[in-house]
């Protein structure tokens, strides 16, 4: 099953630890812009990805990979609901900045 | 990985489907191949797309977006290092409590996607509906959430044709010599 242990765990934890703090880094720096943040939460969300990945295959248990398709089911809901949302509010406002969405009643 | 600092969200798009390459190509060198495969065919063929539609349809101005990026910039940068040195110091330190079975390749006979499939179907069985009913929530929501009733298609209101009479379309005018009809 697996082969490649020139890489370690900690090699792979680090390289989803970069991913998420880039992901955590693009929603404070465009904080804006609201396909930026989903875009950084789509990051996050693979670094979890990874990290589950990794520790499947360092215990030989199978439980990560499954969880992987379930962090990957609730990622393109997110991003589906996100996305649109994001075009109902554009059909109403006509822009997307988000320092003017603080009403979303009605 | 400048997906976060890609001017152009387009490019932004772009560079998050290497990413999800690269992460696909990193599952496969862990032996993941079935999730592998479903993350390209999941993200690249259906999230990534949905973003650059949504980017190209939402044809917005950045010249201010670039404004407030260059105001943001220092408060995010702060926050990433403080956030990195946190987990590398946790990982550095969580590197030697992790038990280390190490054991390769105990001579499975089936692939990859068979064990997931035996796990999936039984174990996990419970959560593999709800996962199934998020999709759906998600799918109706984004059906309900887009759908616009601002221009309505003509439509065929049968009761209405079939309860016209005659008087509602015919006028019968009775029309002096040397007079025109007054519509």
């Amino acid at each position: 099953m697996s082969f490649a242990w020139e890489l370690g765990l900690f090699d792979y934890l680090l390289l989803a630890a970069a991913l998420f703090v880039i992901g955590v880094c693009g929603i404070f720096i465009n904080r804006n812009n609201v396909i930026n943040i989903l875009m950084s939460i789509e990051l996050m969300l693979l670094a979890v990805n990874i990290n589950f990945m990794a520790f499947s295959a360092y215990l030989h248990d199978y439980a990560g990979q499954v969880f992987t398709i379930f962090v990957l089911t609730v990622a393109a809901a997110e991003a589906a609901i996100g996305l649109a949302i994001l075009v109902s509010y554009y059909r109403h406002h006509k822009d997307i900045n988000i320092i003017g969405i603080s009403q979303l009643r009605g | 990985m400048n997906v976060i600092v890609a001017r152009n969200p387009v490019h932004a798009v772009l560079f998050l489907i290497l990413a999800f390459v690269n992460a696909s190509a990193i599952g496969i060198m862990l032996g993941a191949e079935f999730i592998s495969m479903s993350l390209i065919i999941v993200y690249v063929g259906a999230v990534a797309v949905l973003f650059l539609f949504v980017v190209m349809m939402l044809d917005i101005s950045y010249q201010q977006l670039k404004k407030s990026v260059l105001h943001n910039i220092k408060l995010g940068l702060l926050v990433g290092f403080t956030f990195w040195g946190l987990l590398v110091v946790v990982l550095a330190q969580s590197k030697f409590l992790l038990p280390s079975i190490n054991k390769v390749g105990q001579l499975v006979q089936r692939t990859n996607t068979e064990l997931i499939g035996l796990d999936l179907y039984t174990k996990y069985f419970f959560a593999f509906q709800m996962a199934g009913l998020i999709l759906l929530v998600a799918m109706i929501g984004a059906i309900v959430l887009t759908l616009s009733h601002a221009k309505p298609v003509r439509r065929q209101d049968i009761n209405k044709q079939v309860s016209r009479k005659r008087e509602d379309g015919v006028k019968l005018v009775d029309v002096k010599l040397g007079q025109g009809v007054k519509l």
